[in-house]
């Protein structure tokens, strides 16, 4: 199998809260003869797509970023972020599709010597990649483990399915693509209906009540429909799940906590790269589950356990 | 609640700029309510996003300033995908949002947030938060 070469772009907070999502991906991509080489220079995202009109400043950052991609000289540029995924995305179409914003978004780039037209660059998200260019069959030959009776509810929130034009499914009102990703793996996902409602989002920082209330209803149906794990590949929907079990405990009896993990961790728990992990990074630990469930060793000590 | 209609409302600058800055056909919204049904934020909010864009319809752009609504919005782009009349409801909320916001008026200032908070959130969460109630 040849070695698919593609440009990387983590944004933030890959390299800090979300660090078992970027190194269990990387890790399983090296397993799958990918070679994700990370920009050298990439820019901020803005995080959120900004929807005034006249605010094309904001587009600036997403833009630096794929024209760096385009100077890279491979054709794809590949995010795992579920909001650099959505940024990133609609700017691009914006700079294709608006040749006004286009050319005042080009009066900005002091610093860059290449002209971007919107459409030299395919900007890749995870699971696009290894539905269409990897293929869920080939990712299941190296996988080595069997997930046994593990119950996943594949959570998609907003970014990777809102608008329409981005969305990483054909069908962004009811998606699949995480759920046929797990049935080629051979992990049983269970149907619930939050799967692609919000969690709260950026919400966090000063409605804490929205985010108890979004996380209440999110994880209670994942855990009334027989999930034993919430898998995810947006980091913000990731913190609020997981992040605000704790107070949404506080304030309901009888509640019953569920570990949330990214879809990167339970595939490189499969292929057997336990080492990846660092479980220390979750508020609610998946380690009772996935050792009941035989993903990781019975006495194994993972990163940073039982010191 | 009483609203005084008028024709001056109607054609106010505030209503165009709300029209413009949100690039959308403000009449077209026929009150459904799908956008309330859907809105993940609804519990907390003063009035219903159905409501919003019904006061903007009528030029009531200073009572939609003054609501609790339009800054709970987290832009998730349900009422958007949902809207049987094609309107983005989350851009009217933005118009409204920067309607405020370019006054120079901070809905979140940075010293607002804990010291927890900043070492805890991830960056997503504030650079967002930032960017949608920020000058």
């Amino acid at each position: 199998m040849s070695v698919l070469e593609l440009s990387y772009m983590p944004g933030c907070t890959l390299k800090t809260k979300a660090k078992n999502f970027e190194t269990t991906t990387l890790r399983l991509l090296e397993l799958l003869d990918v070679q994700a080489e990370e920009l050298p220079d990439w820019y901020c995202c803005g995080t959120t797509y900004s929807l005034a009109s006249d605010n094309v400043i904001n587009q600036l950052g997403p833009i630096r970023t794929l024209v760096k991609a385009k100077e890279s000289g491979r054709e794809e540029l590949l995010v795992l972020c579920s909001m650099c995924y959505n940024t990133l995305r609609r700017a691009q179409e914006l700079v294709r599709s608006d040749e006004e914003k286009r050319s005042k978004i080009n009066e900005f780039m002091y610093d860059e010597e290449t002209d971007f037209s919107g459409d030299e660059v395919r900007v890749v998200h995870l699971l696009t990649l290894l539905k269409e260019e990897i293929g869920f069959e080939a990712l299941k030959q190296k996988l080595l483990k069997d997930a046994g009776d593990l119950k996943v509810a594949a959570y998609y929130g907003c970014m990777l399915l809102r608008p329409r034009e981005i969305a990483v499914d054909p069908v962004p009102e009811h998606p699949s693509i995480l759920e046929d990703l797990f049935a080629a793996c051979g992990v049983e996902s269970v149907y619930f209906p939050f799967r692609t409602e919000c969690c709260g989002s950026y919400q966090t920082v000063n409605e804490k009540q929205v985010v108890i209330s979004r996380t209440r209803a999110i994880t209670e149906s994942a855990v009334k429909n027989g999930a034993d794990l919430i898998v995810t590949s947006c980091p913000l929907c990731y913190y609020n799940l997981d992040a605000y079990q704790p107070k949404v405990a506080e304030a309901t009896p009888g509640f019953r906590r569920i570990p949330v993990m990214y879809v990167s961790q339970i595939l490189a728990l499969l292929a057997g790269l336990e080492e990846t992990q660092d479980f220390n990074l979750h508020v609610v630990d998946p380690r009772p589950v996935l050792r009941e469930k035989g993903l990781i060793g019975k006495d194994a000590v993972a990163a940073g356990e039982g010191e | 609640m009483k609203i005084q209609l008028s024709r001056q409302a109607l054609l106010s600058e505030l209503r165009e700029q709300v029209r413009d800055l949100s690039e959308q056909n403000l009449l077209a919204c026929y009150q459904c309510g799908k956008c309330s049904a859907g809105c993940p934020s609804i519990e907390a909010m003063d009035v219903m996003p159905s409501q919003i864009i019904r006061w903007v319809q009528l030029g009531q752009i200073e009572k939609a300033l003054k609501s609790k609504t339009i800054w709970l919005c987290a832009a998730c782009q349900t009422c958007k995908v949902r809207c049987p009349r094609g309107v983005d409801l989350a851009r009217i909320m933005e118009a409204l949002r920067q309607l405020v916001l370019r006054e120079n008026l901070h809905y979140v200032h940075p010293n607002m947030i804990s010291k927890e908070d900043l070492e805890e959130l991830p960056q997503i969460a504030l650079v967002a938060n930032f960017r949608k109630f920020t000058p």
